[in-house]
């Protein structure tokens, strides 16, 4: 049984103009020790997919629906109690920006102490004692004196650590990711990624990475998932999608990544037009209006199919 | 390509005053560029690269007098920017434009797209209503934008139309040098490919200059012929693209360089993690600014600050022990 395993998660928003589709019916699972990235271009669903799995999607105008197990179990039906104390416990998530994801007002100590004391009936000392041995694991240098620091004396890849610490507070059995090295410096985000690795051998800890980067997903991920206007265009094993990508999305995000090696091309192959916005998509396959390979039967939408280990929503997959 | 210097920078220094003697820490000054000097040749697209922090930004900004300088000279086809009055600088300043970062920042939402583009011509006095809106046409040809869109709002395009749209701004009065500030960083890969492809294709057409400034190595390696490395205000390597990305001489670069994710599962290896993070620029290290991280430092790193200086081919670096 993996860890993870979302069904057919759909999510939609009631606006003035009608109900807008974001998340389209996607499934994926990620099992124990791994990491699972889902990568898409801002607004192809990946954050909010993210977000409905620790149940974060608190808009009234918000429906969340399909299925999403965790140890078996559907999330989407636990009462808020329950959820509550999963959430920051056995699933735990890091964002984007630390600046706003920490409180100004505590020290960063205290913000990981509270953490620890919401999950665990364990004495103050003993929770302060676990921060600053979490700080320490993170590559912070004196860590004691980093959980006195408030979040604004400390630099954006210190605070990204500290959010780490805190999430892995309560060993987490599942860590979800959202962008966690996008506002960091290169060399920064090299060491964050570096971290990843060694909590995932370390822990044995799950990862769901969010990403919008194919570097960062072929640096640390085991699978990858590459999301398109809400739907799952294509997912398998890392080192096969770059090696061969199947689904036209997949293969024309690659090619259009400039390469730091390699030959130098005389111009970037982009992909013609720009993703629909969401209450503009196309009845059929979302990305039919820019695909090279269109045809008429693309007019419908294609399911996701297994295919030779992996996963493609495309009707020309394998004669692509 | 043509080797006249359209642009030469000597000695530029930036310092910004930060802070107010009632805060903690007091009044501080940062030294956001310390004596940075390069060339630029016309026809040609110089990347500015570093992380953040570094003055890249400040740089670009300086070079069209955005900033005062403090000291050094910033010589633009001959004239001295740093010497001339605000006046003077004023028809200067046509021929020398900028492309920003976040086009939905730069562009005034209240105001439809024709406006925007016409204000730099109207502001230069390019001619009468007929020779401006045939100008329009042309230039929504150029950026490739349908015409139609001329009576449009900003929010009605999407990201990279947006920034199709500051471009049209930036070529309307012919420039000969652009300074773009990241341009294509807040765009989504597809449409990054698209953007920097209409640049490439723009200064082919129209004979542009480039200083391209990005923190993305990959970018600038598509689209610069040469590149300047920047590490806390200061320029640590400068040459030819292909030579610095893929001989790297500074240490510095080079752990920018092997820092960066390939999208290439193949490339995954132990690279030489750079520790630590930039010093703060309030705060600079003594000597080689690079000294406090760098896995080659020696005692004369701490005390002497290297010069630029010729290297191993089209190159020149400021290091003491530059990488063979």
């Amino acid at each position: 049984m993996p860890l993870l395993d979302v069904q057919d998660l759909r999510i939609s928003f009631r606006t003035a103009r009608g109900i807008v589709r974001i998340v389209e019916g996607v499934s994926f699972a990620v099992a124990q020790g791994e990491i699972l990235s889902i990568v898409g271009e801002s607004g192809s669903g990946k954050s909010l997919t993210a977000l409905a799995v620790m149940r974060l999607i608190t808009d009234p105008n918000a429906l969340v629906e399909g299925r999403i197990f965790f140890k078996g179990e559907d999330i989407l039906a636990l009462p808020d109690s329950a959820m509550r104390r999963l959430r920051g416990g056995a699933i735990a998530m890091i964002f984007q920006d630390p600046m706003t994801a920490l409180t100004p007002v505590y020290t960063v100590g205290a913000q990981i102490v509270e953490q620890i004391l919401a999950h665990q009936k364990i004495p103050k000392a003993a929770a302060k004692a676990r921060a600053v041995d979490l700080l320490g694991a993170m590559g912070i240098p004196s860590p004691l004196d980093a959980a006195r620091r408030f979040p604004h004396q400390l630099s954006g890849g210190m605070r990204q650590r500290v959010m780490i610490a805190m999430a892995l507070s309560c060993d987490p059995a599942l860590l979800i990711a959202d962008e966690p090295t996008t506002a960091l410096d290169v060399t920064v985000q090299a060491q964050i990624l570096e971290l990843l690795l060694k909590l995932r051998a370390d822990f044995g800890s799950s990862v769901l990475l969010i990403t919008h980067d194919m570097g960062v997903v072929a640096q640390v991920a085991d699978r990858v998932a590459v999301m398109y206007a809400g739907t799952i265009a294509e997912a398998g094993a890392t080192a096969d999608i770059f090696a061969r990508p199947m689904h036209p999305y997949t293969i024309g995000l690659l090619n259009a990544i400039p390469r730091l090696h390699g030959p130098k091309l005389a111009a970037l192959p982009a992909i013609p037009g720009a993703p629909p916005a969401p209450q503009e998509k196309p009845a059929g396959c979302a990305f039919a209006p820019r695909c090279t390979f269109q045809i008429a039967a693309c007019e419908a939408r294609p399911a996701l199919l297994q295919t030779s280990g992996r996963q493609v929503a495309c009707f020309r997959a394998g004669a692509v | 390509m043509n080797a006249t210097t359209i642009l030469e920078v000597q000695g530029l220094t930036k310092n910004f005053r930060v802070g107010s003697r009632f805060q903690p820490g007091g009044r501080q000054v940062v030294q956001a560029l310390s004596k940075v000097s390069f060339h630029v040749f016309a026809g040609e697209t110089l990347g500015l690269v570093g992380e953040s922090g570094c003055g890249k930004s400040t740089l670009g900004r300086c070079l069209l007098r955005l900033y005062e300088p403090d000291a050094g000279s910033i010589l633009f086809k001959g004239h001295d920017l740093t010497r001339m009055s605000e006046k003077a600088l004023r028809p200067l300043r046509a021929d020398m434009q900028m492309v920003f970062q976040d086009p939905s920042a730069s562009l005034n939402p209240r105001r439809r797209v024709g406006d925007l583009i016409a204000e730099p011509l109207r502001v230069h006095g390019f001619g009468d209503r007929q020779k401006i809106a045939a100008r329009l046409e042309e230039l929504m040809g150029l950026v490739g934008l349908a015409p139609e869109f001329l009576t449009r709002f900003p929010h009605e395009f999407s990201g990279g139309q947006r920034q199709r749209i500051g471009i049209a701004r930036a070529i309307a009065l012919s420039p000969s040098l652009i300074i773009a500030d990241e341009p294509v960083s807040a765009l989504d890969v597809s449409i990054q490919a698209q953007i920097v492809n209409l640049l490439a294709d723009l200064q082919k057409r129209l004979d542009l200059t480039y200083v391209f400034i990005a923190h993305d190595l990959s970018v600038i390696r598509q689209i610069a012929d040469r590149v300047a490395v920047m590490y806390l205000g200061t320029m640590v390597e400068i040459g030819e693209t292909e030579t610095v990305l893929h001989r790297p001489a500074h240490p510095y670069t080079a752990a920018l360089i092997s820092a960066v994710p390939e999208p290439d599962p193949g490339t995954r290896r132990g690279r030489t993690v750079l520790q630590g993070e930039p010093p703060s620029p309030a705060r600079p290290p003594s000597g080689c600014r690079f000294h406090t991280r760098c896995p080659a430092a020696q005692p004369i790193c701490a005390a002497e600050r290297p010069v630029l200086r010729q290297f191993a081919g089209a190159r020149e670096v400021a290091c003491h022990f530059p990488i063979e």
